[in-house]
């Protein structure tokens, strides 16, 4: 039987992706954000970045169970819309998603612990009850790119009748060349899109003229993190480009928008492609030759090196990965910027341009998130499995798609709501109500970060 | 046993732990979508919400690791059960994302009208989960799933009489489960009168499980033979016994207030009727598909039991801790315990901020970061890669110490 509706059965796994990364990204990187804090209330035993770390502990943790559910629903979806795929390869690359499970067990154990373990535990316990949570973040991450990472280039096994045999699952997840620049890049893009949101956000109270020590403090130290991140990323995209040029140049073609195998390919900014080139695009001789494969006269693989029915998208692909890389230099040349500005000057930029350019930030890098896994999935197709299962092959066939997908769009919309609800009234919770603050309860309470606390303060 | 059956004795395992523990949590939604309105049914939603709060998500992953572990294991079983049983399998993540989106929009109510339409909401959720995944085991134990994608039909694979008695069965255990638990907590935190009500609860809740148990034993013995006779019949009547057993003496416990040890019978009752289901139906999965034949190649079999069991050393203290911590009542509601509260914390250094991080750590970042931009980029072996990988992070790191973002000169700005 086939199935009428791929290309809904593949939107919809597209927009349950499209739910579940963003907030992922929070899952990887706040838990970092928050123990940073804490661990220099320890330090300094200043109560501001406690009340900080405290107030962002629950917004980490409103976060984590949308993630946990919009995860759950993915899970249920691969096998739901993919039944072929998980049939035919489960048992090459499960053990990845098992692994994942017992990262998800410890990440929301912890998070339990860890959250309603203010005032309960001991501080130094409580402190060590955050560190799982990052660490799950990162092992975490690191088992669901193995397995994507398998998808786009595929090994570890072999293949007889439809049957895998010869399984090698250890193999095929972890000795795979194609790992290592996906999962660091998705790791950096995660500090990248908490960072930059987060202080989008405090830029946007900064706007509307709210500017107390508690805003200037959260704004500062999400917006570091995220700007030292965002020209590491920059180099790391670049890594990621050279392992597609070598793994799946088809890709790469696409990419590009180039449509024969040439010497000296060049670089096409903007342009549209058409007919087997790219129109109305700025040309940059040679330079994707020398960017992929660091040799200015170097061959690259063009999109007619396959049969035409083997060729992704082109314009969607190519589109996606212009905005990633415009928006990751943008964010990359804010990021040096500000970390300049914050290491020379001592302080935060008044310029408003400066200001707003943080509250687009946010956005920016959710989007250049989303694009790049437009490129790398829609870049794969029309492949599940990278040359060995076609998309068509491992998709369902049961009828109701389109009912699913409307109800599911209904439900993520309704979802995108409560979720700003739910931070907008968390963010307006006053700072005075909050136990922190108040100066009955003892403790070494400050003013709340005089200006003199540099020049005061230092031994 | 065969190496091909082990990770099914770790999916049932699993299932037993989710519908022991993240059943009780559906239960507890419907216990709020029953408690009606005014204070004292305020006072019961809370009790729920609360008792729950620190263990829910851990109680949900359990589902996630079944899905994973039955995935990997028996992959050619889950492509079958997902494309005939999509439809309760997709209600039941409906309900999931229902009852997540509820949990978290609690957090920012403010008034007890809007808390109490988020917790309707979780409730609604709460029923209707179990009783879709309870109608997806119907399906397979009444063998309406055949082998293949979306073999089977859309419609009667779950809405036949085998679905709805184990879905209804589901749903009552839940509801029973949940009471049992949430009696104990009251009675831990010293509040009377929500133990009495609870406990009112748990014993009519749990006859009626009774009741359904036995109605659902009945259908099966017609509607899905092999499960409903393999029950009555060694080695599946030695779970029957032992869950009604366990179900009777969880009823006298609550009658007795003895509302820790009823916890535990309570659970055991509950999870010997999967493991029954485990027993009777052995060894065939699905129609004509016996464990052995549905099981993934054996080097993958061998590194998901290794995976697990490495996971389960580390996982097992973790979730020791949580529920230790829960169970002593270390996260009840109250004034904080004097000897950790904040006053307590490390006086402050003298210095509120370290020292300036001064002009070597700056050169030390700008170092780090030229090297790992040489490495990554100019280089072009693996374990070069690897190292100007770990130099970048190490550039990362150090300028945000450079920055100390936590001590600019402030003022307004
Ligand atoms: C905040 C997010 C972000 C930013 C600023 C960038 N990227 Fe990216 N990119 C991603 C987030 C991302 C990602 C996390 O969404 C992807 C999808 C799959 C992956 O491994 O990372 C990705 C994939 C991806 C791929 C495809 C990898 C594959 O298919 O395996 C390439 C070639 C690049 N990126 C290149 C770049 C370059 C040259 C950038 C800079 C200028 C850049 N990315 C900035
Ligand atoms: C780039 C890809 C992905 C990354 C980095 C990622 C990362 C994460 C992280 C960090 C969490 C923890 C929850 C949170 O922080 O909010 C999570 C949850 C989850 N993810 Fe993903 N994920 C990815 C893709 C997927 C895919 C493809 C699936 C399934 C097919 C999946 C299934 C899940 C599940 C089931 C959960 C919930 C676990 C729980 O119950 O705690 N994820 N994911
Ligand atoms: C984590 C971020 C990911 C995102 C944002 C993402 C995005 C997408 C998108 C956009 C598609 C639709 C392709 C199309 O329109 O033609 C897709 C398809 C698919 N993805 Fe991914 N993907 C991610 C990771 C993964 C992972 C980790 C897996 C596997 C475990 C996976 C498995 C699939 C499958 C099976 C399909 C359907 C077949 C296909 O169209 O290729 N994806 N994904």
């Amino acid at each position: 039987m086939s199935q009428p509706f791929l290309e809904q059965a593949r939107q919809l796994q597209a927009l349950s992706f499209a739910a579940h990364i963003p907030l992922v990204c929070f899952g990887i990187a706040f838990p970092v954000l928050v123990l940073l804090l804490e661990g220099l209330h320890h330090r300094t035993g200043l109560r501001l970045h406690r009340t900080l770390a405290r107030r962002w502990s629950r917004v980490m943790a409103a976060l984590f169970a949308i993630g946990v559910i919009t995860g759950t629903v993915l899970s249920v979806e691969m096998a739901l819309l993919w039944p072929a795929f998980t049939a035919t390869f489960g048992g090459v690359f499960g053990l990845g998603f098992a692994i994942e499970g017992f990262s998800f067990f410890t990440e929301a154990v912890f998070i339990g612990i860890y959250l309603y373990g203010w005032d309960r535990l001991p501080p130094r316990a409580h402190l060590a009850s955050g560190i799982p949570i990052a660490v799950a973040g990162l092992t975490g991450s690191f088992m669901v790119i193995s397995v994507n990472a398998w998808m786009n280039h595929p090994g570890g096994f072999t293949l007889q009748d439809g049957r895998v045999v010869d399984v090698r699952p250890a193999e095929a997840l972890f000795a795979n060349p194609y790992l290592w620049h996906e999962f660091v890049h998705m790791y950096v893009a995660a500090f990248l899109v908490t960072g930059f949101v987060v202080a989008g956000v405090y830029a946007m109270t900064r706007l509307r003229g709210r500017d107390t020590a508690y805003d200037r403090l959260a704004l500062a130290v999400s917006l570091t993190v995220a700007s030292v991140a965002a020209p590491v990323q920059v180099l790391v995209g670049d890594w990621a480009g050279r392992a597609v040029a070598r793994y799946q140049p088809v890709k790469l073609a696409s990419l590009e928008g180039l449509g024969h195998t040439m010497a000296g390919a060049p670089v096409h900014v903007l342009g549209w492609y058409r007919d087997g080139k790219v129109v109305d695009g700025i040309e940059l001789p040679r330079m994707l030759s020398l960017l992929a494969l660091h040799d200015p006269g170097a061959v690259v693989v063009g999109l007619d090196a396959v049969p035409p029915d083997q060729v992704p998208p082109v314009n969607v692909v190519r589109l996606a990965f212009q905005v990633m890389v415009c928006l990751g230099t943008l964010l990359a040349v804010l990021g040096v910027f500000t970390v300049v500005v914050l290491a020379r000057r001592r302080r935060l930029p008044t310029a408003r341009w400066w200001t707003r350019a943080v509250v687009v930030a946010g956005p920016a890098s959710v989007v250049a998130l989303l694009c790049g896994w437009v490129v790398t999935e829609v870049g794969r197709q029309p492949w599940t499995v990278y040359g060995v299962m076609r998309t068509p092959e491992a998709v369902t066939a049961a009828p109701g798609i389109p009912v699913g997908y409307a109800v599911l769009g209904t439900v993520y919309a309704g979802v995108a709501v409560a979720v700003v609800w739910v931070l907008r009234r968390l963010a307006a919770v006053p700072l005075d109500t909050d136990p922190e603050v108040d100066p009955d309860r003892g403790g070494p309470t400050r003013p709340p970060l005089p200006s003199s606390v540099r020049g005061g303060d230092a031994s | 046993m065969t190496l091909a059956e082990l990770p099914l004795v770790v999916v049932l395992i699993g299932l037993a732990a989710y519908t022991t523990l993240g059943g009780a949590d559906f239960g507890a939604g419907m216990w709020q979508l029953t408690a009606g309105r005014g204070p004292d049914a305020e006072r019961l939603r809370d009790h729920a919400h609360r008792a729950l709060a620190p263990v829910w998500e851990a109680n949900h992953v359990w589902l996630v690791f079944v899905l994973t572990v039955a995935w990997t294991a028996y992959p050619v079983v889950v492509g079958a059960v997902a494309s005939t049983l999509t439809v309760p399998l997709f209600l039941a993540a409906l309900g999931v994302i229902a009852r997540g989106a509820a949990y978290a929009l609690h957090s920012g109510t403010r008034t007890s009208s809007e808390r109490r339409r988020v917790d309707t909401v979780f409730a609604a959720a709460s029923a209707l989960t179990p009783f879709a995944l309870g109608a997806v085991v119907g399906g397979i134990v009444s063998m309406r799933v055949p082998v293949g994608n979306a073999a089977g039909s859309l419609w009667t694979s779950w809405l036949n009489p085998s679905s709805v008695a184990v879905g209804v069965l589901a749903v009552v255990l839940s509801a029973f489960l949940a009471a049992v638990y949430l009696a104990a907590d009251a009675a831990r935190i010293g509040e009377p009168d929500l133990e009495r009500r609870f406990r009112a609860r748990a014993l009519g809740s749990g006859v009626l499980a009774g009741a359904v148990a036995l109605g659902a034993l009945a259908v099966l013995r017609v509607d899905a033979p092999l499960v409903g006779e393999g029950l009555l019949r060694w080695p599946g009547s030695v779970a029957l016994v032992l869950s009604a057993a366990a179900g009777l003496t969880s009823l006298a416990l609550v009658g007795a207030r003895r509302h820790e040890a009823a916890r535990v019978t309570a659970a055991l009752a509950v999870a010997a009727v999967v493991a029954g289901w485990g027993l009777a139906q052995r060894p065939v999965l699905l129609p004509g598909l016996t464990a052995d034949r549905a099981a993934a190649p054996a080097p993958t079999l061998v590194g998901l039991l290794i995976a697990v069991v490495g996971g389960a050393v580390l996982l097992a203290p973790s979730l020791g801790l949580l529920f230790a911590l829960v169970l002593r009542g270390r996260f009840d509601p109250g004034p904080p315990a004097p000897a950790t509260c904040d006053a307590q914390a490390p006086p402050g250094r003298a210095g509120a901020a370290s020292p300036p991080a001064g002009r070597r750590s700056s050169w030390v970042a700008v170092g780090l970061l030229v090297a790992g931009t040489g490495l990554l980029t100019v280089a072009e072996s693996g374990p070069a890669h690897a190292v100007g990988v770990v130099a970048l992070a190490g550039a990362a790191a150090t300028g945000v110490a450079v920055v100390r973002p936590w001590a600019l000169d402030d003022g307004p700005g």
